[in-house]
């Protein structure tokens, strides 16, 4: 690029600012080839040091990239372009930085999580009777109570959520409605921001001035903190969705004389249906992974419970956190014997972290299914965009 | 305006009167339109006025008021958990914000279109991971890996402040905290950060090009200046998730009250996400109203960071 004839024909002024003898921009490999020639220095240094790995050969080898590629650029490219190869290998540093943790977090929840996954009466059994380290329990009262809480959560949330966005894209266009749809618009974004602890201890404080009893913990309270937080999610994202109807399609519903509610629900809604069931999918896998809230409102059990207004329930994010929390089992025994139905079971020491690793991937399959439901309904059911 | 009409015409009434049914069905869809949005209003009404609620037993039997020296103080209780919640927000984002504007001119600006999109689904995916699995991974596999990096730090730079002190294995400090809130906002960040950089007028871009710009000119001097209040206002939104998030720090991080620099040693630091957390089960009466004044404490900060955030967005650039 910058060895273009016009850069040699320049004014003597620019000739001097800008040194064209040493300034060009080489093909790319070269810098494929200082990268593997940095990668090799850095496996030498560290089979000198005895610390051989392919993370380190990795990480080293990108620092000493770094350097290498900037000091061979500069001697044969020149200063701008060397800064140029510079921030580039940066830019990919941090892409490459962020798959560290995404890769790692989801190698170690299946490798971790799959053993116990499997092991028989996992998914279908609950904590009752298990104690210490007894290689036994399962998860089955969590997934159902997960599902309950998030279910009743959704059951709030969707239709004031759909109908404030309803408001705000179909009502609020003059007069004191646009004056409330503002105020609203405002509040929305001031809930999005709310922290999820908040939702709960707003769950807490209600339930508790309601039914003046400071010790109730029962699922219809962690279904309303949650649905403070998933009402803004839904109202967000369904606004974005009823806002890209054409006009056109209800100016011309109108113009049949179909009334207003009839044309919102018959046009506006069944054209923007399949992203608004994106919308609502999504605000759902948000809050299915909540664990905050749920910590000071639904509490813990160790059995099924599906009365939401009455009693504890266990649910998955609490109980991945409470296995977590017990860290790992003391086995003074081989056997523990469940005292409830009485059946001998083995002791493993890191059975509370394999529960927990375990619930986590049942869990983050739980949220990846929703994601990925969203993303296909709306990649097969929305309208084509004029773009 | 159609009664005028009805009561002019009696063709027009006949049509009005067979529509009165459909009217009604406008009134109470517009009216249920209306009163879901109040809902909005008395939500957050109800937050504020049960939290203050519940929280007023905390503030009149507090030492501030009372003035008897055997009552908590809630300024030294709430003293240093804002400083452990601001401390552990601030360094999350420092490490993010570089990052995550790297990525965000990755995916806007160095990858092929084609992969662009994938890539950004990539990133999004990490914001799809509960919190509670960001807490277990911090606990289990983050903090054993960062524990060399730290003793490194602590004994070769540890003339610094920040990473003086003693670290003692396991290292569930404030640092590892601040890593795993780093990478659970690194998302948000990313995803505003981009949708401001591929709003960059492309003729500009060109333009710096043609005369001869590399692409870290180009970008500099166009599409930086033209992100710098979507960066920042992405910046804010970070900063008010890390602020509010609890399971990270519940999970990573020992607790400890005190107003310590030293972010490598254990026990020293709370946020007021996780010291909620972690009381709320053992707490009634006056314990408890102590939690949702800290409640509320944090909800106000997180309220004015977001509210900073949003009047910077409304300022900056619109597409």
């Amino acid at each position: 690029m910058s060895e273009t004839p016009a850069a040699h024909t320049a004014a003597p002024a620019a000739r001097a600012r800008i040194d064209t003898t040493s300034e060009r921009h080489l093909p790319w490999y070269h810098l494929a080839l200082t990268g593997l020639a940095s990668a090799v220095l850095a496996a030498i240094i560290l089979l000198a040091l005895g610390k051989l790995s392919i993370a380190g050969v990795v990480v080293l080898g990108y620092l000493l990239h770094l350097i290498i590629g900037f000091a061979y650029s500069r001697v044969r490219e020149g200063r701008r372009w060397a800064t140029d190869r510079f921030v580039s290998l940066l830019v990919f540093g941090a892409f490459g930085l962020a798959l560290i943790p995404l890769v790692s977090l989801l190698m170690e929840v299946i490798v971790r999580g799959a053993p116990r996954l499997v092991a028989p009466g996992f998914l279908t059994g609950d904590m009752a009777g298990v104690i210490g380290g007894m290689d036994a329990g399962g998860i089955w009262h969590a997934i159902v109570g997960t599902l309950l809480v998030t279910f009743w959560a959704s059951v709030i949330s969707v239709p004031i959520g759909l109908f404030t966005a309803i408001f705000l894209v179909e009502y609020a266009r003059t007069g004191w409605m646009k004056v409330l749809g503002k105020g609203i618009t405002f509040l929305v974004d001031v809930m999005t921001g709310i922290p999820s602890i908040v939702a709960g201890l707003f769950g807490l404080a209600l339930f508790v001035t309601v039914t003046s009893n400071p010790g109730i913990r029962i699922g219809m309270m962690g279904a309303v903190a949650l649905s403070l937080l998933m009402i803004p999610t839904v109202v967000r994202s369904s606004e974005e969705m009823i806002r890209l109807v054409p006009m056109d399609l209800r100016e011309a519903s109108y113009a049949l004389g179909v009334p207003k509610w009839l044309t919102i629900v018959r046009v506006v809604l069944r054209t923007a249906i399949a992203g608004l069931t994106t919308s609502v999918t999504l605000a759902v896998a948000r809050v299915i992974g909540e664990t905050a809230p749920l910590l000071l409102t639904v509490g813990a059990l160790p059995l099924l419970n599906t009365n939401m207004v009455s009693g504890r329930m266990q649910t998955l994010p609490t109980f991945i956190n409470s296995q977590y929390k017990l860290g790992n089992a003391v086995c003074n025994s081989d056997t523990l014997t469940n005292p409830i139905t009485g059946i001998e079971h083995a002791c493993s020491v890191a059975i509370n972290f394999d529960r927990a690793w375990a619930a986590a991937l049942v869990l983050i399959m739980i949220v990846m299914v929703l994601n990925i439901v969203a993303r296909l309904v709306s990649y097969f059911f929305a309208p084509k965009s004029g773009r | 305006m159609s009664t005028i009409d009805a009561s002019n015409k009696p063709a027009a009434r006949k049509t009005v009167a067979s529509g009165s049914g459909r009217r009604a069905g406008d009134t109470i869809f517009s009216a249920l339109s209306v009163g879901s949005g109040l809902i909005i209003f008395l939500a957050l009404a109800a937050v504020a006025v049960f939290l203050s609620l519940q929280s007023r037993e905390a503030i009149e039997g507090s030492r501030e008021l009372t003035g008897s020296a055997d009552a908590v103080s809630l300024l030294e209780y709430t003293g240093p958990l804002i400083f452990g919640t601001v401390f552990a927000a601030v360094l999350a984002l420092l490490m993010a914000v570089p990052v995550a504007v790297g990525i965000a001119l990755f995916i806007s600006h160095y990858a092929s279109r084609k992969l662009s999109t994938p890539l950004g689904y990539l990133i999004d995916l990490l914001a799809a991971v509960p919190s509670v699995v960001f807490g277990l991974w911090g606990g289990v596999w983050l903090v054993p890996r960062l524990e060399p990096l730290y003793l490194f730090l602590n004994k070769h730079l540890g003339f610094i402040p920040l990473f003086a002190g003693e670290p003692t294995a396991p290292m569930k400090n404030l640092a590892s905290a601040s890593v795993v809130l780093a990478v659970m906002i690194l998302p948000i960040i990313t995803a505003v950060s981009r949708e401001v950089f591929l709003q960059t007028p492309r003729l500009q871009e060109e333009a710096a090009l043609a005369l001869g710009a590399t692409r870290w000119e180009m970008i500099k001097s166009v599409v930086l200046p033209f992100g710098k209040s979507g960066v920042i206002s992405a910046s804010m939104l970070g900063l008010g998730r890390a602020l509010g998030e609890t399971m990270a720090v519940l999970m990573v991080m020992s607790p400890g009250f005190t107003y310590s620099l030293h972010i490598f040693e254990v026990g020293r630091h709370q946020s007021i996400a996780a010291n909620i957390a972690a009381q709320s089960a053992e707490s009634t009466g006056i314990d408890m109203s102590r939690l949702i004044f800290t409640g509320l404490v944090l909800f106000v900060i997180t309220f004015v960071i977001n509210a900073i955030a949003r009047a910077i967005v409304s300022r900056g650039p619109k597409s």
